[in-house]
């Protein structure tokens, strides 16, 4: 195994220009909606008394649930001592950080006072959960920024691994919090479940690490570096375990609540009668946010193709949405119980499913906070020395080796990794 | 510092404070006193006096004495009372109280009900609320501080009850008494401005109005009060007991 060497990216090309000129339109769109949003009142959005959180707050927390887990790369190489992994920590806390940067901009941008964020800064409510979050996300850059440095600065090398042990349980409470935003709510038949919380960690592991690999696949891409395909097959393998993993959380969650007929209610809203949530669970978080990119990855003839984990990455995150639709504002739009048993109807449209069309402002923002995100990354990667210079198997992976004694060897050993060659 | 004091005159300077310490109190006195008599006789909290936990406000609806039309008087004189308007789309219009219509389907039976805020004792809303403006006074009336509201919308997450509303727009026509602010949320008051002045909520003085008893206002914490002797003559319900949430509305009738 060579020596790894991490070398900013020249960032002088045109089409380096063009990308970051790219992302920073959407940025500035979403930007703009939310300007737009804060100018007229938020009655311009899609959301009302029945579904005060959408489309927003759907990406926010999907990016802060995906920063959680796009960590997960760093972890297995600083926690768990797995030294392929470890080249690529570097840009896995940079991802986690923008993410993280990401999601919170939308959030505060779609609050009803963002001028107020100092208010939010200086007073604190501690039996909030959302108080609890706003620590862990603070103290979760913090972590972040000094793991990046103790793994960029030699000097303090030996502190990267107790840094990054931190990092993986910080980051473990805080997905824990995250689901507790929903876990802890009992007064919604869709979210007051124990479930919530550890579903969220292990879809965070889902749509961070395939965030992650679709970032790796475009760096090293775009860059001419060399990829090898030991790294991505770890990787691929590593995103295909997560998305079962998550599927068997969401399947525990609705046939638990299948069991209880107090829950028969918002079961069969979501899974059948719930009309575009119905279809956005199905469809979206199980069809081609799991089983799709599962066959992607999995497939014998697709296997290793760059392009079919590329797609896979994308669904999972389109799946990712879907979840956080499906939870939200699925969760949302099924009417509270009031009289248990009872039919209730009011103008306020109690006992009514509530309907919500999403602005195009609102998507505009949400989109905005990946582009937030996207720039980030593809700025730091040109000053700091994030990425290797190479990711080829001779390089990253610790078990390789050279095709020459390879076929010293056998036959045998070179015809099972015959990209060595 | 220390040489400083001991070297003056300790016990000169004490009887001059003395002295401006009681002419102080003495004028206090004297301009404070006519006031809080008079406050003492309507029987009201005096500006800036605090709350207490000897009190705790509360309200029963006698569903039987109360039908539709009773339930829209309330709904009415609550829209009146704090400036509560219609912008055409009722989706985010604020609602802080509403007639609620309940049918068992089993035996048909029916009744309507205003619902509104149960101020409850433990309320959710202002469990979750990042920066504490949610809060539950100590005499038991839940409330937003407008003032450090950041419109998070939490609180109308994690209400039990459907009992917030958000304000979309810009407030046209803003009452004095009832703050509200776009951006922020609000929700039933109990009337709070009338009840610190001795008053009672402008729904409760509607509907009796019409329907005398429908709806009873008074403190709970008082035994002698009209609203804790007739709690405890009848079993209520609170709506959603299983949560726990201790609401200061309670419903008879249904």
């Amino acid at each position: 195994m060579n020596r790894v060497v991490f070398r900013e990216v020249e960032g002088r090309s045109g089409s380096y220009y063009a990308l970051l000129g790219g992302i920073a339109v959407v940025l500035l769109a979403g930007l703009g909606a939310a300007f737009y949003i804060e100018l007229h009142g938020q009655y311009v959005t899609g959301m009302s008394n029945q579904v005060p959180w959408g489309i927003p707050h759907v990406f926010a927390i999907f990016l802060i649930v995906a920063a959680s887990g796009a960590l997960n790369v760093a972890s297995v190489g600083s926690v768990f001592g797995r030294i392929i992994y470890k080249p690529m920590a570097r840009l896995s806390g940079l991802l986690a950080f923008a993410l993280m940067a990401g999601g919170l901009a939308i959030l505060v941008l779609d609050l009803g006072r963002p001028d107020r964020l100092i208010v939010a800064m200086t007073h604190y409510n501690f039996k909030s959960v959302f108080v609890w979050n706003i620590n862990f996300y603070m103290v979760f850059f913090a972590v972040i920024a000094a793991y990046l440095w103790a793994m960029m600065d030699w000097r303090l090398d030996r502190y990267a691994k107790p840094i990054g042990f931190f990092a993986f349980v910080w980051r473990l409470a805080l997905t824990t919090c995250t689901g507790w935003v929903f876990g802890l709510i009992v007064a919604r038949q869709a979210w007051d479940a124990a479930v919530m919380a550890p579903m969220f960690i292990i879809m965070s592991f889902a749509y961070g690490t395939a965030f992650f690999i679709l970032v790796l696949l475009a760096a090293y891409g775009w860059t001419g570096r060399p990829l090898g395909d030991a790294v991505v097959r770890r990787l691929k393998n590593l995103l295909a375990i997560f998305v079962c993993a998550a599927l068997y959380f969401t399947a525990v969650q609705h046939l638990t609540n299948a069991y209880a007929t107090e829950h028969h209610g918002v079961t069969r809203f979501i899974l059948f009668e719930g009309g575009v949530y119905t279809a956005v669970f199905w469809l979206g978080q199980v069809l081609l946010g799991a089983v799709f990119p599962l066959f992607l990855l999995w497939y014998p003839a697709m296997a290793g193709s760059r392009q079919a984990i590329g797609f896979a990455c994308l669904f999972v995150l389109l799946g990712g949405l879907s979840q956080m639709y499906v939870t939200i504002v699925g969760g949302l739009a099924y009417p509270l119980i009031l009289f248990p048993g009872m039919e209730v109807s009011s103008s306020f449209l109690d006992g009514q499913v509530a309907s919500y069309v999403p602005s195009l402002a609102e998507i505009l923002l949400g989109i905005g906070g990946i582009a937030i995100a996207m720039f980030m990354v593809a700025l730091v990667v040109k000053f700091l020395r994030v990425l290797p210079l190479s990711l080829a198997d001779e390089v990253a992976d610790p078990h390789h080796r050279n095709p020459a004694a390879k076929s010293e060897e056998g036959a045998e050993d070179v015809a099972q990794t015959p990209q060595a060659a | 510092m220390t040489k400083d004091r001991s070297s003056g005159d300790p016990s000169g300077i004490d009887r001059s404070r003395r002295h401006v310490l009681k002419a102080a109190t003495a004028i206090a006195a004297v301009t404070l006193a006519p006031g809080w008599q008079l406050i003492a006789a309507a029987e009201a909290k005096a500006p800036g006096e605090p709350v207490t936990d000897k009190n705790r406000w509360g309200i029963l609806v006698d569903t039987t004495k109360m039908d539709k039309a009773t339930c829209d008087v309330a709904v009415d004189a609550c829209n009146s009372e704090h400036g509560l308007t219609k912008s055409g789309h009722p989706g985010q219009d604020p609602q802080w109280i509403r007639r609620l219509d309940i049918r068992d389907p089993q035996t048909g039976a029916a009744h309507s009900l205003p619902m509104m805020c149960q101020h409850c004792q433990y309320p959710p809303c202002a469990d979750v609320c990042p920066t504490g403006a949610s809060f539950r006074r100590i005499d038991g009336i839940v409330l937003v501080d407008k003032h450090i509201c950041i419109g998070c919308r939490y609180c109308m997450l994690a209400c039990p009850y459907k009992a917030r509303s958000f304000a979309y727009r810009d407030i046209e026509d803003p009452k004095p008494h009832s703050p509200r602010g776009r951006g922020t949320v609000q929700s039933c008051t109990m009337c709070v401005h009338r009840v610190d002045v001795g008053g009672i909520p402008a729904c409760v003085e509607a509907c009796n109005d019409v329907a005398p008893g429908s709806m009873i206002f008074g403190d709970l914490k008082d035994p002698e009060s009209e609203i804790a002797k007739r709690v405890s003559e009848v079993v209520v319900k609170r709506v959603r007991a299983d949560l726990g949430t201790d609401p200061g509305v309670l419903y008879l009738g249904v």
